[in-house]
C-alpha cells in the first residue's frame, strides 16, 4: 500500500483538511473576528463540493474495509451539495450566534464531522467501519442540536436525540454481534459470498435489530417518535440537516446493504419494509395533517417522505436503486428549499407558525414562490421534480406487482396534498393585516434559495441526470 | 451543414421573454421596446443566414435538398419511442423561419409605436418574444411531441395576447374562446400523435416521411372502420390543424381573436399562428400523400376550398375592418389547404404542395401589411368601424399606398406577389380536381370585391367630420408598412418552385396563361364591382342588400355557427349532460370525499397521544416495534 492509493479516499482526506484548518482559523482568529470564520467555511466547503467532482480511481482499501465506486462518489457529491446550500442558508443566523452569544465555529466542526461519518458509513465495507461512520454521523448532531444554549427547547431536543441515538445504535450493534456469531465474518464481501455458516434464527433476529438501529436514523414508523421534538427543538439548520442529509445518507446505506448483504434474506425484509413504508406513510401523513409549527410540520412530511421512499427499497433491482437515489436527490432539494424559507422567515421576525405565514405573498412573493415550488415538489405535483422522482418510485414498485402498495401510496399522495396545500393557501390566498413584513435575506440565503429553486425546476425536467443515476446503479 | 447556431433562433427570443418577464415593473418602456426588437433583429439575421446557407450553399446535393437534424433524446419509453428534443432544418422550415422573422420584426418595430403608452408595454413585448420563441420552436420542431409542445405554447401565447386588454369583458371571452376551441381540436391532434406513435412506433418526422420506410408502406397492416388506422390519425391531426388554421367548421375563435391589439392580429392570426396547421399538413405531406392513396389528404382539399368559400362570402358583408380581415384570411387559409390537398409529389404533378407554401410566403407579407395598414387606420381614427372611415387618402398617404398595393396583392392583380401564388394554385386545381379549381376562381372574384370594398370603403367614399383631424402614423409604423408593401410587391418573382417542393427536387414553373387570364380579369371584375358600389357613397349596395335579403343578413350574421355551437353546448351538452354529471359529482363524489376527509381528522386526532413527548415512551416504541418485527421475520423465515 503506498501514499497514493489513499487517494480513493479524497472525499475524506479533504474534508478532514477543512476540519482542521478551521480549527487552526478557530484557535488564531480573535474573537471579534469570528464572524469571518462563516465565509472562510463556506469558501472552504464549496471548493471541497467542487472537488468532488474531479474524476477519481475507484477501489477499496484497508483490506476491504473501505470502498468506493461510482455511484458512492456521486451520492458523496449530492450530499455535499446538500451541505453546501445548507450551509449558505444558515450563513447569517451563524454569524448573529457568533456575534451575540460569543460562539466559535464549533458549528461547522462539528457539522462537518458528522459528515465525515457520513462518508465513512457510505462507503463501509464491513460492520466495523458502518459502525463507527454511523456513531460518527450522529455524536455531533447531538452537540448541535443543542446548540442554542439559551434555549430550553434546543437543550431537550439535544437530550432527547442523544438517548434516543444510544439506544439505537446500541441495538444496532447488538445485532451486529449476533450477525457475526452466526456467519463469523463483519465483512460485507463474506456475508455476500455465504458466510462462514448457515443463516440461521438467530441471524434473522441480528438483521432485524440491525436494520432497526438505520430505521432509527430514516425515522421509520415506530422508530420515528423522537423525530418531531427533536426537529422542533433544534436549530433549524440542524433540523434540515438531519431531515434531508442525514436521513438520505442512511436511506443511501440501508439500501445498499439490503440489496447486496443481505440479499439472500430478500424473501424477510420486502415483507418487512412493505409493511413499515405503509405505516410510516400514513402516520407521517396523518400527523404532518394537524401541525401549526412549520419545523414540526415538516418534520411529519419528511417522515411521510420516508415511507415514500421505502416503494423503491421493496424492488431489489437496479431500478429501484435508481429511483431511490434520483428521489433522495430531488427531496434534498425540495426540503431545504422549504427549511431555507423557514430559516429565513424565523431567522428576520422569529415566526414559526403557520398562522404567521398568511398574506406572505403580498408581502414577500419571492420567498413564497420558492416555498409553493418547495411544497409542490414534496406533494408531487408536475412538472416540478418531485412529481417524476415519486413518478419513478411508484413505477419501480408496480413493476414488482406491488399494486397495493402504490394505491396505498397514491391515497397517501393525496392526504399529503391537503396538508402541502394549506400552506400554499396560507400564504397566497389568505389575507392578513399582520402579515410577516417585507424584508431582505443576506446574499447567502439568497442564492441558497436560488440553487434550490433550480434543482427543483431543472431535475425533472432533464432527464440526462436519471440516465446517468440509472447507469450508475448497477450493483451487481 | 452546421446547425447550432440555428438552435440560437428561438433561444434568443426565450431569453428577451424571461428578462422582460422577470423584470416586468423594473424595466422602462423604452427599454424594453428596444430590448425586444433587437433581440429578434439578432434571431432574423440568423434566420436570413440560415436560408442564405441552406438553399444556396450546403442545402442542395445532387440537385435534392437535404434535410438536416441534431435531435436529442429527452426521454425513453421504448427502445425505438423516445421523445426527442432538437432542430430540423429542411425548405419549408428554413422558409418558415424567414417568413416568421420579417413578420414578427415588422410587428416588433411596429408595436413600438401603436403600443405607445400602454400600461402593460413591456408585458406586451414580452408576450410577443413568448410567442415568437415558440412559433420558431414549432417550425424547427423534429418530431410529433415536440411540434405538439410549441403548438400548445403558441397557443397559449396567442391567448395571453388576445386577453391582453385583461380589463375588457369582450377580450377575456375572445381569448377564452380561441383557447378552448383549439384546445378541442388539439385532443384530435393528440389522439393522433399518440396513434401513430403506437402503431408505426416512432413520432419523428425524417422516419415517418420517408416514402420507403415502414410508417408509410405498412399503412394498411391495421385498419378500423374501413380504413386504414393510420388514415384515422392523420384525420385527427388534421383536426388539430383545422383549429389551428381556422377552417371550416373550427373558425368561429379566429374573428373574435381580433380584440387583441392589432399588431397581435398581424402576427398571428393573419402570418405565423394561424398557417401552423398548414405547415403541419405539408411537415407530414409524404404521409398525407402515400397513406391510403391519399385518403385524408381529400378531405383536407374539400374543406379548404369550402372554407374558403365560406369565409369569402361572409367578409363581403361584416363592416368592422378587422373582422374581414379575419374572414379573409381564413378565407386564404382555406386557399392554401384546398392546394395541398389537391398536390401530387413528384416534380411538377407537385405543383400545389409548392403553391400552398407560396401563397403562405406571399400572404404572410400582404396580410400583415393589410393588418398593420388596419392598425394605423384604427390608430388614427379610434374605431374598428366602416361607418366611421372614409376618404382617409387625403390624410393618410403612405397607408393609403401600402394598403392599396396590400389589397391589389391579395386580389391577385399581376405583378404584385398575390397573382404568382394564386395562380399555381388555380394551375394546380385545375390538373387535379375542377370542382375545386371554379371554386377558387369564383372566391378569387369574391376576395377581389371584398378587400376593394374595404379599400374604398376607408380610404375614398364620404369624407366624415372627424372631431379631429385624423394623422399619418409615426415613422415607427409606417416604416414597416414600407418595407411589407416592397416584399408584397416583388415577392412574387421568388423562382419559388425550384426550392420549395414536395419532393425536395425542385422544379420550373411556367405561368399558364390561359387560367392566368382567367383568374386574373375575375379579380379585375371583383374590383370593378366594388369601384361601381363603394368608391362613391350611393344606394347600390343597400340595393343589392336588399336583393338578397335573407341571405345577406344571414352570412352577415356569419351564417349562424356562434349560435349553433352556443346552442349544442349549452342546451344540449351542459343541460343535459354536464348538469346531472355535475350534480352527481357533488352529492356523491364530493360527499364519500368529505367523509374520508373527516375521518383522517379524526383518526389524526385519535392518534394525537402517541407522541407524549417522553422518552421512556419513544424506548418502549422503539423495543415493541424490534420485538413484533423480529416476530414477523422468523415467521417469514420459518415458512
Amino acid at each position: 500500500m503506498n501514499l497514493s492509493s489513499f487517494l480513493i479516499m479524497r472525499h475524506e482526506v479533504i474534508l478532514l483538511a477543512v476540519i482542521l484548518l478551521l480549527v487552526i482559523g478557530e484557535i488564531f482568529i480573535a474573537q471579534r473576528k469570528k464572524n469571518s470564520m462563516v465565509h472562510l467555511a463556506i469558501f472552504l466547503f464549496g471548493i471541497h463540493t467542487l472537488i468532488g467532482f474531479l474524476a477519481i480511481d475507484f477501489g477499496s482499501i484497508f483490506g476491504g474495509m473501505f470502498h468506493t465506486n461510482a455511484l458512492i462518489q456521486f451520492f458523496k457529491n449530492i450530499i455535499n451539495i446538500g451541505v453546501f446550500i445548507l450551509l449558505l442558508q444558515s450563513g447569517d443566523w451563524l454569524q448573529e450566534r457568533i456575534v451575540q452569544e460569543n460562539k466559535g465555529s464549533e458549528f461547522f466542526i462539528l457539522l462537518f464531522s458528522s459528515l465525515l461519518g457520513m462518508y465513512f458509513m457510505v462507503s463501509s465495507g464491513d460492520f466495523l467501519m458502518f459502525y463507527l461512520g454511523l456513531e460518527l454521523s450522529t455524536l455531533p448532531i447531538a452537540a448541535l442540536a443543542a446548540y442554542e444554549t439559551s434555549k430550553r427547547k434546543s437543550s431537550e431536543s439535544g437530550i432527547k436525540f442523544i438517548l434516543s441515538a444510544a439506544l439505537a445504535s446500541g441495538v444496532a450493534l447488538f445485532g451486529i454481534s449476533m450477525l457475526y456469531a452466526t456467519s463469523g465474518s463483519i465483512y460485507f464481501a463474506d456475508i455476500i459470498g455465504g458466510g462462514v455458516t448457515e443463516p440461521n434464527h438467530l441471524t434473522i433476529l441480528g438483521f432485524v435489530l440491525f436494520f432497526a438501529g438505520l430505521a432509527f436514523k430514516i425515522s421509520l414508523v415506530p422508530f420515528h417518535f423522537w423525530t418531531a421534538d427533536v426537529y422542533e427543538g433544534a436549530p433549524i439548520s440542524i433540523t434540515s440537516y438531519l431531515s434531508v442529509i442525514s436521513k438520505g445518507a442512511a436511506v443511501f446505506i440501508l439500501m445498499i446493504l439490503l440489496f447486496t448483504v443481505a440479499k439472500s434474506l430478500m424473501g424477510i425484509w420486502e415483507h418487512i419494509v412493505y409493511v413499515l413504508a405503509i405505516l410510516t406513510m400514513f402516520v407521517g401523513n396523518l400527523f404532518a395533517l394537524r401541525q401549526q409549527n412549520m419545523k414540526r410540520f415538516l418534520a411529519f412530511s419528511s417522515i411521510a417522505q420516508a415511507g415514500f421512499i421505502l416503494l423503491g427499497l421493496t424492488t431489489g433491482n437496479q431500478l429501484g436503486v435508481a429511483t431511490v437515489v434520483y428521489f433522495i436527490l430531488i427531496y434534498m432539494f425540495s426540503n431545504l428549499a422549504a427549511f431555507g424559507v423557514v430559516q429565513a422567515i424565523s431567522l428576520k421576525t422569529g415566526k414559526e407558525n403557520m398562522k404567521d405565514y398568511e398574506g406572505l405573498y403580498r408581502t414577500n412573493p419571492n420567498l413564497s414562490l420558492v416555498m409553493m415550488l418547495a411544497l409542490f415538489s414534496l406533494a408531487g405535483i408536475p412538472p416540478v421534480a418531485g412529481f417524476f422522482g415519486k413518478f419513478f418510485l411508484f413505477t419501480a414498485a408496480a413493476s414488482k406487482g406491488y399494486y397495493l402498495l402504490v394505491f396505498l401510496a397514491v391515497v397517501n399522495v393525496t392526504i399529503s396534498l391537503y396538508y402541502y396545500l394549506l400552506v400554499v393557501r396560507a400564504m397566497f390566498l389568505r389575507e392578513n393585516d399582520l402579515a410577516i413584513p417585507y424584508f431582505k435575506s443576506n446574499l447567502y440565503m439568497k442564492i441558497g434559495l436560488l440553487m434550490t429553486a433550480v434543482g427543483i425546476l431543472v431535475i425533472g425536467l432533464f432527464s440526462p441526470i436519471y440516465d446517468y443515476i440509472y447507469e450508475l446503479s448497477n450493483l451487481y | 451543414m452546421n446547425l447550432t447556431y440555428i438552435t440560437l433562433i428561438p433561444m434568443i427570443p426565450l431569453l428577451v421573454f424571461l428578462v422582460l418577464g422577470i423584470f416586468n415593473k423594473k424595466i422602462k418602456p423604452l427599454v424594453s421596446g428596444y430590448v425586444g426588437v433587437f433581440g429578434l433583429l439578432a434571431s432574423a439575421m440568423l434566420s436570413f443566414y440560415a436560408a442564405y446557407e441552406y438553399f444556396f450553399v450546403h442545402g442542395k446535393v445532387d440537385g435534392v435538398f437535404q434535410t438536416f437534424s441534431i435531435k436529442s433524446v429527452w426521454m425513453n419509453f421504448t427502445e425505438t419511442l423516445h421523445i426527442d428534443m432538437g432542430v430540423l432544418v429542411d425548405p419549408i422550415s428554413v422558409m418558415m423561419l424567414v417568413v416568421v422573422s420579417v413578420v414578427s420584426l415588422m410587428v416588433h418595430i411596429y408595436s413600438r409605436g401603436y403600443m405607445k403608452g400602454d400600461d402593460g408595454y413591456t408585458r406586451f413585448f414580452a408576450f410577443l418574444s413568448l410567442f415568437t420563441f415558440s412559433m420558431y420552436g414549432l417550425v424547427l420542431a423534429t418530431n410529433l411531441f415536440q411540434i405538439y409542445i410549441f403548438w400548445e405554447l403558441v397557443g397559449v401565447s396567442s391567448y395571453l395576447l388576445i386577453g391582453y386588454y385583461y380589463t375588457k369583458t369582450s377580450a377575456i371571452a375572445a381569448a377564452k374562446k380561441a383557447f378552448i376551441v383549439t384546445r378541442f381540436a388539439d385532443f384530435g391532434f393528440l389522439i393522433g400523435i399518440i396513434v401513430i406513435g403506437y402503431y408505426t412506433g416512432t413520432f419523428d418526422f425524417e422516419t415517418l416521411n420517408n416514402p420507403e420506410g415502414s410508417a408509410i408502406l405498412n399503412w394498411a397492416s391495421t385498419s378500423f372502420m374501413g380504413l386504414s388506422i393510420i388514415t384515422w390519425a392523420l384525420i385527427l391531426i388534421f383536426i388539430g390543424g383545422a383549429g389551428k388554421s381556422a377552417m371550416f367548421p373550427l373558425h368561429i375563435w379566429l374573428p373574435d381573436a381580433m380584440e387583441g391589439p392589432t399588431p397581435v392580429s398581424a402576427l398571428i392570426h393573419a402570418a405565423t399562428m394561424v398557417v401552423a396547421g398548414i405547415f403541419l399538413v405539408a411537415r407530414l405531406f409524404p404521409m398525407y400523400y402515400f397513406v391510403e392513396d391519399g385518403f385524408a389528404l381529400n378531405i383536407v382539399a374539400y374543406v379548404g376550398a369550402f372554407s374558403a368559400l365560406f369565409a369569402a362570402v361572409i367578409a363581403i358583408t361584416q363592416t368592422d375592418i378587422k373582422r374581414v380581415l379575419a374572414f379573409s384570411t381564413m378565407s386564404q387559409l382555406g386557399y392554401m389547404m384546398l392546394a395541398l390537398g389537391v398536390s401530387g409529389y413528384e416534380g411538377h404533378e407537385g405543383v400545389g404542395y409548392m403553391a400552398a407554401m407560396f401563397h403562405l410566403f406571399t400572404h404572410a407579407m400582404f396580410k400583415a401589411l393589410l393588418f398593420l395598414g388596419a392598425g394605423s387606420v384604427i390608430h388614427a381614427v379610434h374605431s374598428n368601424y366602416l361607418n366611421d372611415m372614409g376618404s382617409l387618402r387625403k390624410y393618410m398617404p403612405i397607408t393609403n399606398i401600402t394598403f392599396l398595393i396590400a389589397a391589389l396583392a391579395i386580389a391577385g392583380v399581376p405583378p404584385l406577389a398575390g397573382f404568382w401564388s394564386k395562380d399555381e394554385i388555380l394551375v394546380a386545381a385545375f390538373e387535379h380536381n375542377k370542382l375545386i379549381y371554379y371554386v377558387g376562381v369564383f372566391v378569387a372574384g369574391l376576395t377581389a370585391f371584398y378587400m376593394f370594398r374595404l379599400y374604398f370603403g376607408i380610404f375614398w367614399g364620404k369624407d366624415r367630420s372627424y372631431e379631429h383631424a385624423p394623422k399619418e402614423s409615426p415613422l415607427s409604423m409606417t416604416f414597416p408598412l414600407i418595407v411589407l408593401a416592397v416584399l408584397s410587391a416583388v415577392a412574387g418573382f421568388m423562382p419559388f418552385s425550384e426550392y420549395v417542393t414536395a419532393d425536395k427536387a425542385g422544379f420550373q414553373a411556367h405561368l399558364n396563361y390561359p387560367l392566368a387570364a382567367v383568374a386574373t380579369s375575375v379579380g379585375l371584375l371583383g374590383i370593378s364591382l366594388a369601384w361601381v358600389f363603394y368608391k362613391k357613397e350611393n344606394t347600390l349596395p343597400d340595393v343589392y342588400a336588399k336583393i338578397f335579403g335573407p341571405f345577406y343578413k344571414w352570412a352577415s350574421d356569419k351564417f349562424y355557427f356562434d349560435e349553433i355551437y352556443l346552442f349544442i353546448t349549452k342546451k344540449i351538452i351542459f343541460k343535459y349532460i354536464s348538469a346531472p354529471i355535475a350534480k352527481f359529482d357533488k352529492k356523491y363524489v364530493d360527499g364519500t370525499m368529505e367523509g374520508i376527509g373527516n375521518k383522517t381528522v379524526l383518526v389524526s386526532k385519535t392518534i394525537k397521544g402517541m407522541q407524549s413527548g417522553k422518552v421512556q415512551d419513544y424506548a418502549f416504541g422503539f423495543i415493541a416495534g424490534v420485538v413484533v418485527l423480529v416476530i414477523v421475520g422468523i415467521y417469514l423465515w420459518s415458512n
